[in-house]
C-alpha cells in the first residue's frame, strides 16, 4: 500500500515537472512574439496614419472568422483532455481530430488572404509595396512576418496534435498518461492567445 | 461515486468549458463592434484591454492555471513582469530620444 502511494507521488511530481517545463518553453515563445509586438508598437506610434490606412486593406470578416475558428479549436482541445482523463479515448480522439480540422480551415483561410494580397502585388520586397509610404511598408512587413510565424505555429501545433491522436488511438495515452496531451494543449492555447492579440492589432485598428 | 453520477460530473465539466468558449466569442464580437465606432484615441486601449481579458480567460480555464500550484502562477507572473519591464524600457527609449 505504502509503495503504491510513493509511486503515485513520484508520478504526480513527474506531471508537475513536465508541465512546468512546457510553461518555461512558452515563456521563451512569449519573448519571441513579444519582441515583434514591441516593434509593432514603436512603429505604430511613429507611423499611426499609415498603419490605419494599411489596416483598412485587411479583411475584417476573414479575420473575425479565423478568430472564432481558433477559439473553437481551443475548446475542442480542452475537451479532448477532459475526455482522455475520464478514460473516453474515442471521444478524446474525436475532439483532437476536430481541433486538427479547425487548424486546417484556419490555414486555408490564411492562404486565401495572403493570395489576395500577393495578387495585388503586396508581398515583402515587392515593387508595389516598396513604392508605398514607409509606414505602409513596415505595416505589411510586420503583418507578413507576424501572421507568418503564427501560421507556422498553427501548422506545427496541428502536426503535434496529429501525433497525440495516433498515440491516443494506439492506447499509449490514457487517464494515467495524459501529460503529453495536456502539454500539447498548453502550446495550442498559447498559439490561440497570440492570435487574440494579432487580430485587433492588424485587422481592427482602422 | 456511481457511474451515473460520474457521467453527470463529466457533462457538467464539458458544459463549463462551453460557457468559457461562449464568453470568448461574446468578447470577440464586442471588440469588433467597438472597432466600428472609430473611437480614434481610445480604440487601441479598449482593443488591448479586451484582448488581455480574453487571454486571461484562456490561461485561467483552458490552460488550467486555476488549478495549478502557486509556484507556476509565480513563474508566469515573473515572466510577464520581465516582458513588461522590457517593454517599458523600450518605450522610454523611444519616447525620450
Amino acid at each position: 500500500m505504502e509503495k503504491t502511494e510513493t509511486v503515485h507521488a513520484v508520478h504526480a511530481r513527474d506531471i508537475e515537472g513536465a508541465k512546468m517545463g512546457m510553461w518555461v518553453f512558452l515563456f521563451t515563445e512569449m519573448l519571441l512574439f513579444g519582441g515583434l509586438f514591441l516593434l509593432y508598437s514603436v512603429y505604430r506610434s511613429k507611423y499611426t496614419a499609415d498603419f490605419h490606412r494599411s489596416a483598412a486593406e485587411l479583411d475584417i470578416v476573414l479575420g473575425t472568422m479565423n478568430t472564432v475558428i481558433l477559439l473553437t479549436s481551443s475548446l475542442t482541445m480542452v475537451l479532448s483532455i477532459s475526455a482522455l482523463r475520464k478514460g473516453h479515448r474515442g471521444l478524446s480522439s474525436l475532439f483532437q481530430g476536430m481541433t486538427i480540422l479547425l487548424a486546417i480551415i484556419f490555414l486555408v483561410n490564411k492562404y486565401f488572404e495572403w493570395s489576395a494580397h500577393i495578387h495585388q502585388g503586396i508581398y515583402p520586397d515587392s515593387p508595389v509595396l516598396l513604392a508605398m509610404k514607409r509606414g505602409d511598408i513596415i505595416f505589411f512587413s510586420l503583418y507578413f512576418v507576424m501572421t507568418g510565424i503564427h501560421g507556422l505555429h498553427v501548422l506545427i501545433g496541428a502536426g503535434v496534435i496529429a501525433g497525440t491522436l495516433v498515440f491516443t488511438t494506439q492506447g499509449k495515452l490514457g487517464p494515467d498518461n495524459f501529460v503529453m496531451l495536456e502539454n500539447t494543449g498548453l502550446y495550442w492555447h498559447f498559439v490561440d492567445i497570440i492570435w487574440i492579440y494579432l487580430f485587433p492589432l492588424f485587422y481592427l485598428i482602422v | 461515486m456511481s457511474t451515473e453520477q460520474e457521467t453527470q460530473l463529466t457533462a457538467t465539466r464539458y458544459r463549463r468549458y462551453v460557457y468559457v468558449w461562449l464568453s470568448l466569442i461574446v468578447l470577440t464580437s464586442l471588440t469588433v463592434s467597438v472597432a466600428r465606432l472609430h473611437l480614434t484615441h481610445y480604440a487601441i486601449l479598449i482593443a488591448i484591454l479586451i484582448a488581455t481579458t480574453k487571454a486571461g480567460i484562456v490561461v485561467t480555464f483552458f490552460m488550467h492555471l486555476k488549478n495549478e500550484p502557486l509556484i507556476l502562477k509565480l513563474m508566469l507572473f515573473v515572466a510577464l513582469l520581465a516582458f513588461t519591464l522590457i517593454a517599458l524600457l523600450t518605450f522610454s527609449d523611444v519616447w525620450y530620444r
